[in-house]
Formats: structure tokens, sequence, C-alpha cells
């Protein structure tokens, strides 16, 4: 478990990280969320044991970080941003290292690099350097060192940035299968790998947490969760069928095609059924009829611009 | 084999994994050829002893040494591998000395090659082949002075290049530091025992006697005390300086 207390991390004036307080328990997938500049990477720093903290408290299965910090650091696997590695060295060398200082040893030292090289299909480059491979590649050996004595706790800062989408489908799939009984914390500007991989996303902003909750929870809150989605034919007044409806909170026209509009439900209460019942008694002239689920862009925008609006 | 030995034999490893190690030991061996016996008159002083030799030492390290002290830690920090080797469980100080060390090994390694001109002054006389192993010893320490301070000027800069001029000009300041020249321009009223300070912080005054074949362990003790001294700064300044 990684329980969090009261972190704080001032640079000089500037408070990067601002009273954060949050626990990640076994088996969870913690999506790291936040604009650019948000704190994302310092907290993954300060949860690596990289940076010391101003204030608060870090513990790693009850290891404080700044107390016990290589207990701490046994236990964890980091991918930092940029997955950087010795570029001289060939992918081989790097992860023998790697393994040597993660403490294995002989016959093992073997075994479990050629375990992480199978792992993120490493095989074929293992005899080059670094520095002659590609940006996939790279940011595999950087997830192969982190995997290597198949830690408890898998800190990774964008896993997949630069990434084509074989590849990223790829590492998300990795990262599930590693995550059963591990805690995994990743950081992502990309909402999607949220929803593909995370059981839960904390989205953070100037340091401070916004929100809090699995994938679904957060979608909730967006103002198109349960919007009613309508194509026309023809020109044609939805409102005024719709006033009935207290569920109904507003007719929305898309910006890109007026003959496509969303009615947005209250407090995302399910108006489906209801709408539809209107639709087929009023003969609305639809070609496309749909129920969306809520925008995880859109919670994002609205509880990180409302923090910057705030101050 | 601990930490420290896993991140010495790492960075030896990757001083020989490119050209770096090569070409500082071919350097080292043709400069330490010319100076010994064209510039320093090895035959020509007709004495079976390898003064010629070691006295130029100190201003050979000074721009040889900072060529491989300048990566240590700047490079570290440029490429931010600095952020994957300390969130490993492994002390600072282990990362810290196994760095220092590897590039000790290394101008160990180059001093040790230039064993030919030991068989030479053998070959052509009868000298003290204790003064030397002396000498030889002496002057591996003070290349680990030289070192200590490359360690801590790279840890203060993430660009190589600045990091080596600040190490030649600190490690200028030491060696000239007791030569007479300097000291002889302190005015009068400056207390002796400061001279006397500041011209015992000098290398040259420590490896002048070793050199000459004076075997004090207080000049190894002056070197080993520097040596600490300039790491433990390495490590304070690395622990501040990692965040930017």
């Amino acid at each position: 478990m990684i329980e969090i207390n009261n972190l704080t991390k001032n640079f000089d004036q500037f408070t990067a990280i601002d009273n954060l307080n949050f626990t990640v328990k076994e088996g969870e997938v913690l999506g790291f969320l936040g604009p650019n500049g948000a704190g994302k990477s310092t907290t993954m720093k300060l949860i690596t044991g990289f940076l010391s903290a101003s204030d608060g408290t870090v513990c790693i299965d009850g290891h404080d970080i700044s107390k016990s910090p290589i207990e701490a650091k046994a236990l964890m696997g980091y991918l930092p941003e940029g997955a950087p590695s010795y570029a001289d060295m060939t992918t081989l060398e790097f992860l023998r290292f790697i393994a040597q200082v993660r403490g294995y040893r002989g016959e093992e030292i073997n075994k479990r690099v050629q375990h992480v090289l199978d792992e993120v299909e490493l095989n074929a480059v293992s005899n080059q350097t670094i520095e002659t491979l590609s940006k996939g590649f790279k940011r595999r050996v950087g997830l192969a060192q982190a995997i290597m004595h198949d830690p408890k706790v898998l800190i990774l800062d964008e896993p997949t940035d630069g990434l084509d989408p074989n590849q990223k489908h790829h590492v998300r799939e990795l990262i599930k299968n590693l995550a059963r009984d591990k805690i995994v914390i990743i950081s992502t500007h990309i909402l999607e790998e949220v929803t593909a991989v995370c059981s839960r996303a904390i989205i953070i902003a100037q340091g401070k947490v916004v929100a809090d909750g699995t994938p679904a929870e957060l979608e909730s809150r967006s103002k198109y969760h349960q919007a009613v989605t309508v194509r026309l034919k023809e020109s044609y007044d939805l409102e005024t069928d719709l006033t009935s409806l207290v569920d109904v909170a507003a007719v929305e026209k898309d910006a890109e095609d007026e003959m496509v509009f969303r009615i947005l439900a209250s407090q995302g209460k399910p108006i489906f059924a209801q709408v539809s019942e209107i639709a087929q008694a009023k003969h609305w002239p639809v070609t496309e009829f749909h129920v969306s689920r809520g925008q995880l862009e859109d919670v994002f925008r609205t509880v990180t611009q409302q923090i910057q609006g705030a101050e | 084999m601990g930490n420290l030995a896993i991140i010495l034999k790492r960075e030896l490893l990757s001083y020989f994994a490119t050209p770096l190690a090569y070409i500082f030991i071919v350097i080292f061996l043709i400069a330490n050829g010319i100076l010994t016996f064209d510039v320093g008159g090895f035959y020509a002083r007709g004495q079976a002893d390898l003064l010629p030799f070691f006295s130029f030492h100190p201003w050979l390290y000074l721009f040889m040494v900072p060529a491989i002290a300048m990566a240590l830690w700047a490079d570290e920090r440029k490429t931010g591998t600095i952020e994957l080797l300390l969130t490993l469980p492994i002390r600072l100080a282990d990362a810290v000395l196994g760095k220092f060390l590897a590039a000790w090994v290394l101008t160990g390694i180059a001093l040790f090659l230039t064993f030919p001109i030991w068989l030479t002054v053998n070959y052509l006389g009868d000298p003290d082949n204790g003064v030397i192993f002396a000498a030889y010893l002496g002057s591996w320490f003070m290349a680990g002075g030289f070192l200590a301070i490359g360690s801590c000027m790279s840890a203060c800069t993430k660009n190589s290049v600045i990091a080596s001029i600040l190490t030649v000009s600190i490690c200028f300041l030491f060696v000239i530091m007791g030569s007479p020249i300097l000291l002889n321009a302190f005015p009068e009223w400056v207390p002796q025992y400061l001279v006397d300070t500041f011209s015992a912080m000098g290398f040259l005054t420590h490896f002048d006697s070793i050199a000459k074949g004076v075997l004090d362990i207080r000049d190894f003790l002056f070197f080993s005390v520097f040596i600490a001294a300039w790491l433990c700064a390495s490590a304070v300044v690395i622990e501040m300086k990692k965040a930017n």
C-alpha cells in the first residue's frame, strides 16, 4: 500500500505540490492526470524518493521513503519521464547492470534478464547499443528495467509517450497483466489510456487533487453523461417537444454539423427511454439516435480550468 | 559484489565502450614520453631516476584529468539517467564513490602503462626502485585529488564543457598554491601561519617531496583527506542540484 500524507513540495517560492493526500492499494492501477506543469512528474519523483518532500510523508508498504529509502526503493520499479538509460551500453549490458543492482547474482541474472527481454519483446535488439535504438525500443528498455525485480509497486511516467498505436496497445496489455497483485501508478495526458487500463484516476492541477474516482465515476461527472445524440434529416424544433421532460437540461447543437443535436441530461439521469418515446410519438425526422457516455476530456477540462479560474 | 563494485564496474566499462579511455591513455603516454625525454632532458641529466618524468605530472593531470571527470555527473543530469540511478536501491555514497573510483582506476591504468620508462631507467642505470614506487603511488593519489575536484564540478552543472573549465581553473589554483611565486606575492602583514596553511594546501608542496623520494605519510594523508572532502562536497551538490 502507498500512503501519501500532506505531501508538499516547494521550489523556492513556487509550490509545485500542495498538500497531497491519497492512498493506493494492491491491485489498483492509478492513472495520474493533469495539465502540463500540474505536478504529475514531481509527485512521482517524490514517491520514488528522487526528490525529498518539503513537508508530508510517503510510505511504501510501511517504509517511509525519507527514513528508510533503500527498503522503500527496493519495492518499487520506476520508469522516469523520457525513459532515460545509459546510451553507450547495449540493451543486455544495461539490463544486466540493473539486475545486479536489484540484488540478483550468478545464474539468476541471466534468468531475470531473459524473462524481461521476453516480456517486453526486446530480444531482437539485445546486443545493440541503446543509443542506436528507436524511441519505441528505448521506452521498452526503460519498462524492462522497471519490471526487472517483479516489483510490488510500479511507477511509470508517461509509459506510452512516443509509441505507435501497436506499441501503445502492447504496453497497455503489459500493464494490465502486471497489475493483478501490484500497485501501478501511471501518469499520462492521453485520456483514452485511463479508460483503457486504469481502475482509478486522479486529476491534479496546480499541485492539488481536483478529482479522484474510477474512470466511470469521473465520466459521469461530464455534462455529456447520458446525453442523447440525434441526427436529423431536416430542421425540426426539438426543444418545444422536450419541455415536458424535467430531466432534460438543455439541447445543444453540434459545433461542426448543424443537423446533429445533443440532448443533455440533468445530473446524469438516464433520459434515453423518455426521449425515444417522444421521438416516436412526434415522428422526429431522425437518421441517428444514440446515448453517449460521459467524456473524460470534458471532465478534465472542467475541473482543471475551475481551479485556474478560482485563483 | 556490493553496489559500490557494481557501479564501479559499469562506469569503468562505459569508459572503454567509447574511444574515451583509449584516447586518454594514448595521449597520456605520448605526452609523458615527450615531456620526459625531450622537455625534461632525461638522458642529458645522466641520472638514474625518474624526476623529469614525475615532475611534469601535476601539469599533465591539469589538462587531462578534467577530460575524464567532466562527464561524471554532468552527463547523468543531462540525459536524465541520474533519476534512474538515484531511484535504484543504492546509497548516494556508493554512487559518488563508485563513479570516482572508476575514473581513478582509469588514471591508474594509464599510469601503469608508463612502465616502459621504468624499464628504461633500470636498463640504463641502477635507480632506487622504492623511491620510484612511492612516486608512482604519490602521482596516482594526486590524480585522485584532481578527479575529486572534477567530480564536484561535474555535479555543479549539466554542461560537461563548463564542468571541465571549472575543474581546470580550480585544479590550477591548487597546483600553484604551494609555489614560491605565489607565496612571495603575499604582503608582509599577512601572518605567517596563514601563508603556511595556504602553502600546505598546494599540490606541488606535497607532490614535489614525494617525487624526490621523500616518503612522508602526511603527504599521502593530505591527498586522502583532500579526496574525501571533495567527494563529500560532490554528494552535497548532487543532493542540492538534482531537482533542476
